[in-house]
C-alpha cells in the first residue's frame, strides 16, 4: 500500500523497513502475490515500486508467476508512467474507470473524464494483455436501470479479461453524503440498485465474464489471485498506513493467524517506523476457531463456489459443516427457497442467495457461535485444553 | 389567661391565588433583592406557637422567591427562638428552618388556576400582645438574612427538589401550612392546604376542600375563565363552602378584570362586586383578601370537647418513620401515644408523632380541633392511610366522614425498563414512587416484546404524565411507556363465565382479557364530560373535532361577547390520546379543556387483531370501538410498515377483526443485500457490523419467521411525541 506522499525517499525506506520487519515477522518463505493499492498508488514513483518489490524478494522468494497489480487512476499522467511501472516488476493493473459518464464522474470527485478512462485502459491492455482489472460503478445519483446497461456494454467493448463491480456506498463524512441528506441529490432505491446488480450480472455473462466472487468477473481464468486469498482466509501482510494483515506471526513462536492493522495517519505512521521499524497499531490474535471460523464462513460465502468441505477443514478439523448447520430450521428454510445449499461440495450460495447474503449471514454466524460456545462447554467438562488463548492486546503507541 | 391550649373562636377558609409572579400575599412592596430576578417581600408574623412549654415564641417570615429560571415557590422561614422579655429579635441563622410550597402556576398549561386553601382559625393569641417590635426594624434584618440565605446552595436544592412541579409549574401533591393572621386586634390561625389544580387530582382536591370551608377562586385577568376553573368551582359549589371569586394579574397590560368579573357572574352566578381584584406581584390589594376571608366565611364549628375525629387529606411516606398523615381535624383533639383506628381499614395505630405543619413539620404533643396537622403512627404503606379516610380515638367510635372512596384508576398504561437488566432498578423505583402515591395501581405484566414490566393504572393523563416524568427525572429510570387505555366493562351472559367471576360485570384492563362477543350481554366504555372554553374563532374546527371522536354535546353558552364554554360528552377513550394536544393547537392555544368522570356507557366495542404473515401479534391486540377499528388498524398498520426492517421474504402486516381483515399494508421483500467491496482492509468493518446483527437478531422477536425488532414494538406501542 503506497499512499500520496511528499516525501517519497523517506516514505520509501520506511516501506521497505516495514515489509522487512514484517516478512521476518511471518517468516515466510515465498510470496505469490503483491497488490498496491488503497489511495493513488500510480503517483508514486515506479522507482518506489521496484525498490518494494525487491525488498520482498530478498527477504522472501518473489517467483516469476506473482501476481503484482498496481490499482492505477486513469489520469493522463497515470496513463504515461504505465510502462514504467511495468518494468518496475508490476504485471496486473487494476483501473478505477467507475463510470463512462463525465458528469457523475464530476459528482463522484473523480479527476478523470471517460476519455482518459479509455485511454488508460488501452494502454494497460497494450502493455499486460489479459491481465488488465477495470473497477465500473452502478448506483450512482440519477443513474436508472437503462441507462446502466448501456453504459456497462460500452465499457464491456473495451475491457479485458477482470472486471469489478460495485455499489456506490454513501460514506458519512463525505460530499456525496450531504448531498444526498440534503435532497440535492438522489440516489437509486434499493429495489432500483438490486434490478441493477442482476441485470450486469446477466449481461457480464453473456459476454463470457464468469462471476467468482459477489463483485467480481473474470473471463478466460483471469481470476486475481491476490484478492481470493482474503476470501480463502489465507495469510497477508498489510504495509504501509492503514494497512490490514492476516498473518501468523511465527517469528514470535506463535501459531495463530493474527489481524493487524497499520497506523493510519501517515505522519505518525512514518514516526513509528522510524522507531520501531513496523507501524503496526492494533493486533487481535484470533485463535484458531472462533474468529478465524466466522471469517472462514463470511469470506469463503462471497465466493461463487463458497465453501468447500475440504476447505473448512483446514479450520474446524473437529466439526465439518453438517454438523453445525444442518439440524437448524432457519438453514433448512434458506435451502429450501433456494437460496443457499449445502451439499456434498460444501456450502455455498445460489445466483439469488448471493444477492443476500448479508442477510443469511447473521443467522449462520449465530449458529457458529453457538456451535463453539457448545464445543467449549464440552471441554471444559473435559478438563483443561492444551492451546494457549490470548486476549485481545494493543501496542504501545509511541509518545 | 396564658392558656397553653388556643381556644378556637372562629374558623375560616380561602383561596389564595398564586400566579404566574411570586407574591407574597402579605406584602405591600416587593423588594428587589439580587440581580437574579429575586423579589423579596418580607411579611412578618410575631406570634406565640401553642407549645407545651409556653415559652417559645416562633418568627414567620414569608416571602417569596422569583428564581431566575420562572421557578415560583414560596419559601417561608421559621425562626424559632426562646421568648424572654417579650419576643428576641432575630435569634441565630443556624436554627432556620426553610421549606417551599411550590406555588400554582398560571403559565402551566393544564392549570390555569390554582387553589391555594387558607384554613383560618381564630384562636386566643389575641391575649398575648407580643407584637412589640416595629415592624421595619425587622424588615431590615429580614431582608440581610434572606439575601444570605437565597444564595446558598440548600436553598438551591429546595427549590430544585421537584422538578415536575417547577417544570410544570403545578402542584402534584398537595402543601399544608399554618400561619397566623392578625386582624382587628384578633390572631387568627390559617391553615393553608395548597392543593393541586388540575382535575386528575380532583378526588385529592374534594378531600381537601372538605377540610375546609371556603375557597378562593383565582381567575386571570388577562385570560378569564379557563376549563379548570369551572371544574374547580363546582368542586367546591358541591362542598357547599363560601367561594370568594379573585381575579388576579390585573397589573397585567392586557387584563381585562371587568370582563372576567361578567364571565364570572354569568357562568357561576356571583355578583359582580363580591369579586375582588388583586395582583400578587405587586401585594395589590391582597390585605383585602385576607379581610374578605375574615369577614365572609362562616366559622368552623368544631369543638375540642366533642370525641377525636379527623380527615386524613394527604399522606406521604418517608424511609425512616413510615407514612406520614396529613390530617385536618374535626372534632376533638389527639395526643401523642393515643391509639387511633384508620376507618376504612379498621386498623388501630398508635400515635408516635405530631404536629403542625408550617408547613415544615414542628411536632407538638397535641393536635386540637380546627387544627391541621400531621401524624406518624407506625403505618407501613401510604394505602394505609388512604386520602378522605377518617381517623379517630379508639375508645371513642364516631362516624366516618362522608365522601370517601378509594381512588379509582382511569387510564392504564403499559411500562417496560428499556433494557431488561434495568428490571429491578425499575422496579424499586417505580414501588418507592407509589410508596408516595397510593392512586397508582401496579400490576405486573409481560410483553413477549417488551419483557417484563408493568401495568400501571392513573387517575387521568396528567397524572400518568407527571408519574413518568418524576421515574425519569428522580430516579433516572429510562422506561418505555405504551399509549395509553381505558379500562372497559363487560356484562356477561354466560353463566359459567360469571360464576368463574363471581360477578356479572367484569372490568377489562388488559386486551388480552377480553371475552368474546358470544358470552357477553354488552359491553361499556367509560365516558367523561368534558367542558372546553374556547375563543368563538375556533368553535367550527372544534365541534368538528368533538364529532369524529364520538362526543355529544351537551350545552353551549357564551360566556362574555366571544368566548363560549362548551360541554360535551366524550368516550374517555377518545381523548387520552391527543385529543388535548390537538385542541390546543387548532386553536392557537386558546382552548382550554378539563373533564370529569361519567360514569359508563354501552358501546360497541371489539377487539382487534395485528397479524404479521397471517400471524397474530399478541402485544399489538387493542380494544377499539367499532367506528373507529379502521382507522386504528390503518394507522397501526403504517407505523409497522415503517418499523419493520424489509426482510427476505414480504410481509403482510393486516388488521383483523375475528376473522376479517380490515387494513393491509405489505413489507416487501429485499431483493439484494451484499457489500459489493471486500478486500483486506473492509474485513474487519464487515465482521463487526455482522457480529452486531447476529447479536441484534438474538433479540429479535419472531411472529412467525418474521423478525420483529424491539425498536418496531416501542414505535407501535409508545405514545406518539408530542
Amino acid at each position: 500500500y503506497i499512499p500520496r506522499s511528499d516525501n517519497q525517499d523517506v516514505m520509501l525506506e520506511c516501506l521497505q523497513r516495514e515489509t522487512e520487519t514484517l516478512l521476518k515477522l511471518s517468516q515466510v518463505s515465498r510470496i505469490t502475490s503483491v497488490f498496491f493499492g488503497g489511495g493513488t498508488p500510480s503517483l508514486a514513483r515506479p522507482s518506489t515500486i521496484a525498490a518494494v518489490l525487491e525488498t520482498v524478494a530478498r527477504h522472501a522468494g518473489l517467483s516469476e508467476e506473482a501476481e503484482v497489480t498496481l490499482e492505477v487512476n486513469p489520469t493522463p499522467v497515470g496513463s504515461s508512467k504505465l510502462e514504467d511501472f511495468l518494468h518496475a516488476g508490476v504485471n496486473r493493473f487494476s483501473i478505477g474507470v467507475q463510470s463512462l459518464r463525465d458528469d457523475d464522474l464530476k459528482v463522484l470527485g473523480r479527476d478523470h473524464n471517460s476519455q482518459h478512462a479509455l485511454q488508460t485502459v488501452v494502454e494497460a491492455r497494450r502493455l499486460c494483455p489479459g491481465r488488465v482489472s477495470v473497477d465500473v460503478m452502478f448506483g450512482r445519483p440519477g443513474q436508472c436501470v437503462a441507462s446502466w446497461e448501456l453504459e456497462l456494454d460500452e465499457l464491456l467493448s473495451v475491457c479485458d479479461d477482470h472486471v469489478s463491480l460495485y455499489q456506490l456506498t454513501l460514506e458519512r463524512g463525505t460530499q456525496l453524503f450531504r448531498q444526498v441528506q440534503k435532497g440535492q441529490l438522489s440516489v437509486p432505491s434499493d429495489d432500483i440498485t438490486a434490478v441493477m446488480y442482476d441485470s450486469a450480472r446477466r449481461i457480464l455473462q453473456k459476454r463470457g465474464y464468469l462471476q467468482y466472487e459477489v463483485s467480481n468477473f473474470a473471463r478466460n481464468g483471469a481470476i486475481s489471485q491476490h484478492n481470493m486469498s482474503y476470501w480463502k482466509a489465507s495469510q497477508y501482510l498489510g504495509v504501509g498506513p492503514g494497512a490490514h494483515g492476516r498473518f501468523v506471526p511465527r517469528g514470535e513462536g506463535d501459531v495463530c493467524r493474527e489481524a493487524r492493522t497499520q497506523t493510519l495517519e501517515p505522519d505518525v505512521w512514518l514516526r513509528e517506523v522510524q522507531q520501531r521499524s513496523h507501524g503496526t497499531r492494533r493486533r487481535i490474535p484470533s485463535p484458531t476457531w472462533d474468529c478465524e471460523l466466522e471469517e472462514v464462513l463470511v469470506m469463503g460465502l462471497r465466493l461463487i463456489d463458497g465453501i468447500t468441505h475440504q476447505h473448512w477443514q483446514l479450520f474446524s478439523p473437529r466439526a465439518d459443516l453438517y454438523q453445525i448447520l444442518s439440524s437448524s430450521s432457519e438453514v433448512q428454510d434458506l435451502q429450501q427457497t433456494g437460496l443457499l445449499i449445502l451439499d456434498d461440495r460444501g456450502l455455498r450460495c445460489s445466483w439469488q442467495g448471493l444477492a443476500l447474503l448479508d442477510s443469511m449471514l447473521p443467522t449462520l454466524l449465530l449458529l457458529l457461535e453457538a456451535y463453539i460456545t457448545q464445543g467449549l462447554q464440552e471441554q471444559q467438562a473435559r478438563g483443561p485444553i492444551g492451546d494457549q488463548r490470548h486476549g485481545g492486546q494493543r501496542v504501545s503507541k509511541p509518545g | 389567661m396564658n392558656s397553653e391550649e388556643p381556644t378556637l373562636l372562629k374558623h375560616k377558609f380561602v383561596f389564595i391565588p398564586l400566579t404566574h409572579r411570586p407574591i407574597l400575599l402579605w406584602t405591600s412592596k416587593p423588594v428587589p433583592l439580587l440581580t437574579a430576578g429575586l423579589y423579596l417581600a418580607p411579611f412578618f408574623l410575631n406570634t406565640h406557637l401553642p407549645s407545651a412549654h409556653g415559652s417559645s415564641s416562633c418568627l414567620s417570615i414569608i416571602m417569596s422567591i422569583r428564581s431566575p429560571h420562572s421557578c415560583r415557590a414560596f419559601i417561608c422561614h421559621i425562626v424559632c427562638g426562646t421568648r424572654t422579655n417579650g419576643l428576641s429579635p432575630i435569634p441565630n441563622f443556624g436554627s432556620i428552618a426553610q421549606f417551599t410550597i411550590p406555588a400554582i402556576s398560571g403559565l402551566s398549561i393544564l392549570t390555569k388556576c390554582g387553589l391555594l386553601c387558607i384554613f383560618v382559625s381564630g384562636s386566643m393569641l389575641v391575649h398575648y400582645h407580643i407584637h412589640t417590635h416595629g415592624s421595619h426594624k425587622y424588615s431590615s434584618h429580614c431582608l440581610d438574612f434572606t439575601g444570605a440565605i437565597a444564595t446558598t446552595d440548600k436553598n438551591k436544592q429546595v427549590l430544585d427538589k421537584l422538578q415536575v412541579e417547577r417544570e410544570r409549574g403545578i402542584t402534584v401533591k398537595a402543601q399544608t401550612a399554618s400561619l397566623f393572621y392578625k386582624y382587628q386586634g384578633q390572631t387568627y390561625l390559617l391553615n393553608l392546604i395548597d392543593t393541586p389544580g388540575h382535575v386528575d387530582f380532583s378526588y385529592e382536591v374534594s378531600r381537601s376542600i372538605s377540610a375546609c370551608q371556603g375557597v378562593l377562586l383565582i381567575v386571570d385577568a388577562n385570560q378569564g375563565i379557563q376549563a379548570q376553573t369551572v371544574a374547580n368551582f363546582y368542586l367546591a359549589f358541591e362542598a357547599q363552602l363560601t367561594i370568594i371569586p379573585v381575579i388576579n394579574k390585573i397589573d397585567l397590560k392586557n387584563a381585562d378584570p371587568e370582563r372576567v368579573e361578567k364571565q364570572i357572574e354569568k357562568v357561576f352566578d356571583i355578583p359582580t362586586e363580591e369579586c375582588i381584584r388583586i395582583s400578587a406581584k405587586l401585594g395589590t390589594n391582597v390585605e383585602q383578601v385576607l379581610q374578605e376571608v375574615v369577614k365572609r366565611l362562616p366559622p368552623p364549628t368544631f369543638k375540642k370537647e366533642d370525641p377525636f375525629k379527623a380527615l386524613v387529606f394527604d399522606s406521604n411516606f418517608d424511609h425512616y418513620r413510615g407514612v406520614v398523615a396529613n390530617i385536618a381535624l374535626f372534632g376533638g383533639y389527639l395526643s401523642k401515644g393515643d391509639r387511633i383506628i384508620s376507618a376504612y381499614l379498621g386498623k388501630s395505630y398508635e400515635v408516635n408523632e405530631l404536629g403542625l405543619l408550617r408547613p415544615d413539620e414542628h411536632p407538638t404533643d397535641r393536635l386540637y380541633a380546627g387544627q391541621v396537622g400531621y401524624v406518624i403512627a407506625g403505618m407501613k404503606e401510604v394505602k394505609e392511610a388512604q386520602i378522605g379516610d377518617t381517623l379517630y380515638h379508639q375508645k371513642h367510635l364516631v362516624e366516618a366522614l362522608p365522601g370517601f372512596k378509594p381512588a379509582k384508576a382511569m387510564v392504564f398504561a403499559g411500562m417496560y425498563p428499556m433494557d431488561q437488566s434495568d428490571y429491578s432498578a425499575l422496579r424499586s423505583a417505580v414501588e418507592k414512587l407509589t410508596l408516595n402515591d397510593s392512586s397508582v395501581t401496579v400490576q405486573r405484566d409481560s410483553s413477549l416484546a417488551l419483557g417484563a414490566g408493568w401495568r400501571l393504572g392513573f387517575l387521568g393523563l396528567l397524572h400518568m404524565e407527571v408519574f413518568n416524568q418524576r421515574l425519569e427525572q428522580e430516579y433516572n429510570a429510562s422506561v418505555i411507556v405504551t399509549a395509553p387505555t381505558v379500562p372497559y366493562k363487560a356484562i356477561l351472559s354466560s353463566a359459567k363465565l360469571i360464576k368463574e367471576h363471581g360477578k356479572e360485570e367484569i372490568t377489562i384492563v388488559n386486551p388480552a382479557q377480553f371475552p368474546d362477543r358470544s358470552v357477553v350481554k354488552e359491553y361499556l366504555e367509560p365516558m367523561v364530560m368534558g367542558t372546553i372554553i374556547t375563543p368563538d374563532d375556533y368553535i367550527g374546527k372544534i365541534m368538528s373535532i368533538c364529532l369524529n371522536r364520538r362526543a355529544v354535546q351537551k350545552n353551549m353558552v357564551y360566556i362574555d361577547d366571544h368566548r363560549v364554554m362548551m360541554k360535551y360528552l366524550f368516550p374517555l377513550n377518545e381523548i387520552v390520546v391527543d385529543f388535548y394536544d390537538l385542541l390546543k393547537s387548532m386553536s392557537s392555544g386558546y382552548a382550554s379543556f378539563d373533564y370529569e368522570d361519567a360514569g359508563y356507557q354501552p358501546a360497541h366495542v371489539i377487539k382487534m387483531d395485528i397479524l404479521l404473515n397471517g400471524k397474530p401479534v399478541e402485544e399489538l391486540t387493542t380494544i377499539v370501538h367499532k367506528d373507529r377499528a379502521y382507522s386504528a388498524g390503518k394507522a397501526m398498520c403504517e407505523r409497522l410498515q415503517d418499523a419493520i426492517p424489509r426482510q427476505m421474504f414480504e410481509i403482510a402486516v393486516q388488521a383483523a377483526i375475528g376473522s376479517k381483515v380490515i387494513a393491509r399494508e405489505t413489507i416487501k421483500a429485499y431483493k439484494k443485500n451484499v457489500l459489493a467491496k471486500c478486500y483486506g482492509g473492509d474485513i474487519t468493518r464487515k465482521m463487526k457490523l455482522l457480529k452486531k446483527q447476529a447479536e441484534g437478531k438474538k433479540k429479535m422477536r419472531y411472529i412467525g419467521t418474521v423478525q420483529v425488532p424491539k425498536d418496531a414494538f416501542i414505535n407501535v406501542l409508545k405514545r406518539k411525541d408530542k
